[in-house]
């Protein structure tokens, strides 16, 4: 048996070594996010009481994360992980948490906290799903942070955990989520007020990010750069929309920053329309830094675009 | 909202369970009507528990915070509930009906997953022979939480050759210290190429280092232990330490003719991003096992290997780079002294866009068997995905073998994907 002896000796080093993680993680409870939105919101309802890192940047598509190593250091040490889901982040969360070394955050660990539970989910199937169809969400559309009521929902669900894990703050929990709900009135109602003159407006999207925005502000979604959810467009359904946009007079395109530009530019050269860098994400440009500057930033490009395409 | 029901509705199945036990196995030599009466009497019993429970989920929905009236599945108390009520007594009783009823009834299956492996060969290579075309592999897997402390992934190769276990294994994801274990089979954590499945390389073969060195086409797979461990680090800098048992068969590279024969294997990872969008992986492996010559001789692994990823976060999607090299060395004691072969392959795959990438590969590796034989190699890859489920590669590779022949061939892959795949570790 003397060959056991090396793996043995390696587990026993390794033990010896002390505990990486664990040791640091004393006071405050740490929270990580899956997207910057959530720990936006988070951060509202949390304040200095708690400490909040997001694993994907807001200028990053939230489908395609790289699993990197360096996120499972951040994972092991939280007491908390906040997701979307909706499959959103199926691609790369789950070895991610498998591999984290932390019972806190596992499915169904009081750590773990899923939360599209608590908000209104638009576009669920209502009929049998295929990948036919591209790469469909059968959970519903995960991009249901963009209403800001939806924003009220999770700062609440985040209030509610963080007063689980935290029952000496409740108070202090409770105080700041009513204080971020009446900030977040206000503020809805300025944009309400600052889009309703466009409600109606008609327009085009890169990818089906923006159901729950566009319900919110009146604008409807005629159709998509995208010929299928997750499809790279297409030279003929990109000719199909150039025809489409002409005919409807459709005049303006909204992208997501990580999407490419050219195919969306040749579609508003060929139309005379518009493209605008719509920010799905707080963090997709480096002043956006909250929740509330999220709407500020794209209801201002917006209406500044639909002013110009009336 | 989720939550709630879904426990509820699992409490509802599991009284209904419990009532069809409680009919079938009524206790026997009890007069009929009486055993009626009493059936009669439970019955009612259970009625009133059905009420009482679905008064109780009513109460909890209710009580959800911000449920939105779309976002509710229809609870529906499916079979489970009727049958008991309806049923006749005696075995020809109708048992819950699963499958088909609702989503509900398959709520605790695996994930299932499909990978189809197509490829075709076209010139000569007698050294890495492979026919004209062939369903290569059909990769299915089975994935799941087991319980609160492990989950478990199976993926199980068809192939022309028949059914074999490619890993297996059980995964402790909630243990102390740091600690993450595996038990089952699975692929052996020597280097990285080891450890990925066919779908998740960049080639549609395996590098000539993994061929003559490290267990033939499909790499080391065996039956074991393994314990990881991350070890204290600068800040951001992730050190990962593994340890593992095995039986001591790993295709042709260790062999094990007595149960204390086992192999084991330890690698040691060190990771650290450079920038946002550029990262550096770097390995030390090494892996000791009896070989065929029988207890007393043993085949000793050591390996090298480093990873440079470069990916920008805007255009994740668009642009990544990822270059890659292994070393290996191998020190097989045979009766006539010891066999010293040293392998390596370094390649790199560029994304052009979303739909195309470029790749390349260079092979050079001795034989575990006969160290001074060494082959050499040289691969240009080229791969189409027409979406994330789909994907078409052309590869040329030049084989200069060591007896002196040179092949050129052209070899042809489709690869697509059905189900819920879970994703690739990094």
């Amino acid at each position: 048996m003397k060959i056991l002896t090396f793996p043995l000796a390696l587990v026993l080093l390794a033990a010896g070594a002390g505990l990486p993680s664990s040791a640091e993680a004393a006071d405050k409870p740490k929270v990580v996010t899956t997207t910057e939105d959530l720990a936006a919101l988070a951060r509202e309802v949390g304040g200095e009481r708690v400490e909040v890192e997001s694993i994907a940047r807001g200028y990053q598509d939230p489908h395609f994360v790289e699993p990197k190593p360096s996120f499972l250091l951040k994972l092991n040490r939280a007491d908390l992980l906040i997701l979307v889901g909706l499959q959103l982040e199926v691609g790369w969360l789950p070895p991610l948490i498998t591999q984290s070394r932390n019972p806190r955050i596992q499915l169904g660990a009081p750590g773990y906290l899923d939360v599209s539970q608590y908000c209104e989910i638009l576009e669920i199937p209502t009929v049998v799903i295929t990948r036919a169809m591209g790469d469909v969400h059968p959970l519903g559309n995960p991009h249901y942070w963009l209403d800001p009521q939806n924003g009220r929902r999770i700062a609440e669900a985040i209030r509610a955990k963080l007063t689980d894990l935290s029952p000496a703050d409740a108070a202090y929990f409770q105080q700041r989520y009513e204080d971020f709900s009446r900030r977040l009135a206000e503020a809805e109602k300025r944009w309400d007020q600052q889009m309703v003159p466009y409600r109606g407006q008609r327009i085009v999207t890169y990818h089906r990010s923006w159901p729950n925005f566009t319900r919110r502000f009146g604008l409807e979604v005629v159709d998509y750069v995208e010929p299928k959810p997750g499809i790279p467009p297409s030279p003929s359904h990109t000719l199909e929309l150039i025809n489409f946009m002409r005919r409807e007079n459709i005049k303006l395109i909204l992208v997501e920053p990580y999407f490419d530009l050219k195919t969306p530019k040749a579609v508003a050269r060929e139309t005379g329309g518009e493209i605008v860098v719509l920010l799905p994400s707080v963090g997709g440009e480096k002043e956006v830094t909250d929740y509330f500057q999220l709407f500020d930033y794209d209801i201002q490009l917006l209406t500044a675009a639909l002013e110009r395409a009336k | 909202m989720k939550t709630g029901s879904a426990f509820s509705r699992e409490a509802l199945k599991r009284f209904a369970l419990a009532a069809v036990c409680l009919l079938l196995f009524a206790p026997p030599g009890v007069a009929a009507e009486e055993a009626s009466a009493d059936v009669a009497a439970r019955l009612k019993a259970l009625e009133e528990r059905i009420r009482a429970l679905e008064a109780e989920l009513a109460a909890l929905k209710a009580a959800q915070p911000g449920a939105a009236p779309a976002a509710a599945p229809p609870v529906v108390p499916v079979a489970a509930v009727a049958a008991p009520v309806g049923a006749p007594q005696g075995p020809t009783g109708q048992l819950p009906v699963y499958g088909g009823a609702s989503a509900l009834a398959k709520i605790f299956n695996p994930d299932i997953s499909v990978i189809g492996n197509f490829t075709g060969a076209i010139g000569r290579n007698p050294l890495l022979p492979r026919p004209a075309l062939e369903m290569r592999e059909t990769e299915v897997g089975f994935q799941a939480v087991v319980d609160p402390f492990a989950r478990a992934d199976f993926f199980l190769d068809f192939s022309e050759e028949g059914v074999d276990l490619e890993e297996g294994y059980l995964t402790f994801t909630s243990l102390p210290a740091g600690l993450l274990a595996k038990v089952g089979k699975m692929r052996t954590g020597f280097g990285i190429v080891n450890t990925k499945h066919n779908d998740a390389l960049p080639w549609i073969d395996r590098p000539l280092v993994t061929e003559n060195l490290l267990g033939g086409e499909e790499g080391m797979s065996e039956a074991g232990f393994s314990v990881s461990r991350l070890l204290p680090a600068p800040k951001d800098v992730f050190l990962e330490l593994t340890a593992q048992v095995f039986r001591g068969d790993a295709g042709d590279v260790f062999q094990s003719s007595r149960r204390r024969d086992v192999s084991v294997v330890g690698h040691l990872r060190g990771y650290g991003d450079l920038t946002e969008s550029t990262n550096l992986e770097l390995g030390l492996s090494y892996a000791r096992g009896h070989n065929d010559f029988g207890s007393t001789f043993t085949t000793d692994l050591y390996g090298f290997d480093a990873t440079l990823r470069w990916r920008p976060l805007r255009r994740a999607i668009y642009h990544s780079l990822l270059w890659r090299s292994e070393l290996v060395w191998s020190h097989r004691q045979e009766p006539l002294g010891t066999q010293r072969a040293f392998g390596v392959y370094t390649g790199a795959d560029y994304r052009l866009n979303r739909r195309w990438t470029l790749g390349g590969r260079y092979d050079r590796s001795g034989r575990a068997r006969d160290a001074g034989l060494t082959d050499n190699g040289f691969s240009a890859v080229v791969t189409y995905w027409p979406s994330e489920f789909s994907q078409l590669r052309w590869q040329y590779r030049f084989t200069n073998s060591a007896e002196g022949r040179n092949d050129n061939e052209l070899l042809l892959q489709f690869l697509f994907n059905l189900g819920v795949h879970g994703a690739h570790p990094f």
